[in-house]
């Protein structure tokens, strides 16, 4: 059923969906309705999960850790400050193969307080080994979340669904809720391999001795990559039942493109009328959206990106000390490629500022007449 | 694509105002879009809220400069925001206010159309909110509907049965009011 609803209603939707047993959440803005709206859901009877309140988003995580060890479904949702507070529960959720799903409203983190959009919160988590996909609009959010679970429990490995910060979680537009029972074909009952059970007892958490925890750390990376295999197939399921497709990452008119533009999130979508108009005008650009970015789809990339001539990555994002976090994967993806555009890297949108199509314009713009060194960041909009 | 930007105060209810509006267009069968431009909000301080509407996919996400219609739920804004920023010419002003509204006309100019509305009267009226701080989005939007043409006043009692938490009928009413009550100056 189609109905008008937030993004972050859009994520609590795709979570009752998918009966999940354990939702333990420490509100955030702009995270916070998310869960508001999961406890009320639970509170109507909607969903059977457990919610568990707590005192901070490392005991979310860490309660997760242990209903997921248990057998449960699990979820979570936070932002900027709060992920960074469960970074240390992040790595043990996947040093221990647990499915758990979670969302990340993106928001700023620094050292001056700003609630809004920006992904350096989430991409800080990059070393984690959670699996990370960004999206761009609110069907693309409930959509996410299903194939979320359904590729968590394949691999094993936890899923974070990332979003930017009102521009998507605030932001009322239509949504294809898909019916239960449908849901229910496409994502049947987790059945975890292991479990605490009193009658079949194992030891969970252990202590790995130098022998062993290379090894142990080798089984995550496998698994990773596995994810990259798994994907395609759960995105054919998942466009069997419901129609609609989400590649490793989407390309739009890159075909015979000269110049790619790379971006993740909702600067995706505002890129889109953009293209749109320069093609228009006969300029021969192109998309690709930047969806799955952990683990990375290297060969995806690559076959992408190598026939242009160049490439522009928008990063709503700053790694200190390096610039924009996607561009400079971009750069090393590219490398031991047979065929490496230069990658140019444009910062915009930090904290929240709004990126219109004219400022996406002026970035593909100035990356043409401006010829500036691909080592160098272009700071779009920075007040001088 | 039509856009209309919402201008009101903290506790107003500015940006369920632009929910209900865009929920009004999508029981109409449109494309919507609805977001707040949140600052860091407080009761009384000013709130501006966006609402889109299309016959195609909305991808455009940044916020609205230039507005075709604007909404302004209190009039004493109008002295330090300037309200009509980027309105476009023969755009509407639908504003909630309970003086002369020939000052309104003379205030805007003539290259807008001006609608004014006293939503507070009415949402007083209605027990939506309180006499020192009435809640007026409902009723401005019914206005906004007549005001433009944009939207029917069914699908707004619609959105608002379907989308309001609280007092449904006493909203119903107040959008109604409004909706027959607003004139053009």
């Amino acid at each position: 059923m189609k109905k008008a609803i937030k993004g972050n209603h859009a994520v609590s939707h795709g979570v009752r969906l998918s009966r999940v047993g354990v939702i333990s959440a420490y509100p955030i803005t702009p995270q916070t309705t998310i869960v508001e709206e999961l406890s009320e859901m639970c509170a109507r009877g909607e969903i059977s999960a457990r919610f568990i309140k707590v005192e901070s988003e490392h005991s979310a995580m860490a309660s997760l850790i242990g209903a997921a060890t248990a057998g449960a479904r699990t979820f979570t949702a936070s932002s900027g400050n709060g992920l960074l507070l469960m970074h240390e529960v992040l790595h043990w959720t996947a040093g221990a193969r647990l499915p758990i799903v979670m969302a990340d409203v993106n928001r700023a983190v620094s050292g001056v307080w700003n609630i809004w959009a920006e992904q350096t919160d989430s991409l800080a988590q990059r070393d984690t080994g959670w699996i990370q996909i960004y999206c761009e609009s609110s069907q693309e959010l409930l959509d996410g979340v299903l194939m979320a679970y359904r590729l968590a429990e394949k691999v094993m490995l936890p899923v974070m669904i990332a979003y930017d910060a009102f521009f998507l979680s605030h932001t009322t537009e239509i949504v294809d809720i898909p019916d239960a029972d449908v849901v229910d074909r496409f994502l049947p009952p987790y059945e975890p391999p292991v479990q605490l059970n009193f009658d079949d007892p194992r030891m969970f958490g252990g202590f790995f001795s130098t022998d062993y925890f290379y090894e142990h750390r080798y089984t995550v990376q496998q698994a990773s990559q596995e994810a990259l295999n798994v994907y395609p197939e759960v995105c054919r399921e998942f466009n069997a039942h419901f129609g609609r497709s989400y590649d490793l990452v989407e390309t739009w008119l890159t075909d015979d493109a000269d110049t790619i533009l790379v971006t993740a999130g909702a600067i995706t979508s505002v890129s889109r009328i953009v293209i749109e108009r320069l093609r228009s005008q006969g300029e021969k650009v192109g998309l690709m959206k930047l969806r799955m970015f952990r683990p990375i789809p290297v060969e995806c990339w690559r076959k992408v990106l190598g026939n242009a001539s160049r490439v522009v990555v928008i990063d709503r994002n700053l790694s200190v000390g390096v610039g924009g976090v996607f561009a400079a994967e971009i750069r090393s993806a590219l490398y031991a490629s047979d065929r490496h555009p230069p990658v140019y890297s444009a910062i915009a949108g930090l904290g929240g500022r709004d990126v219109t199509p004219e400022d996406v314009e002026g970035i593909l713009h100035s990356m043409k007449v401006d010829d500036p060194s691909p080592d160098i960041p272009l700071y779009w909009g920075l007040k001088r | 694509m039509q856009e209309i930007r919402f201008h009101g105060r903290g506790g107003q209810g500015a940006v369920i105002g632009s929910e209900v509006l865009a929920h009004a267009f999508f029981h109409e069968g449109k494309f919507v879009q609805a977001f707040p431009a949140f600052g860091v909000e407080r009761r009384g301080a000013p709130v501006t809220a966006f609402c889109r509407m299309d016959d195609r996919n909305i991808y455009l996400r940044s916020q609205i400069y230039h507005p075709d219609h604007v909404v302004v739920l209190d009039a004493l804004m109008i002295e330090s925001v300037n309200v009509v920023d980027g309105l476009k010419p023969g755009g509407s002003i639908v504003i909630n206010a309970s003086r002369d509204p020939e000052y309104y006309r003379d205030f805007f100019g003539d290259a807008f159309g001006v609608f004014v509305i006293d939503a507070a009267a009415i949402a007083v009226a209605h027990h939506l909110g309180s006499a020192s701080n009435p809640i007026v989005n409902t009723a401005i939007v019914g206005a906004f509907a007549k005001a433009t043409g944009l939207v029917g006043i069914d699908a707004v009692l619609k959105a608002i049965e379907a989308d309001v938490p609280m007092k449904k009928t006493q909203n119903q009413q107040a959008a109604q009011a409004a909706y027959d009550q607003v004139i053009k100056v």
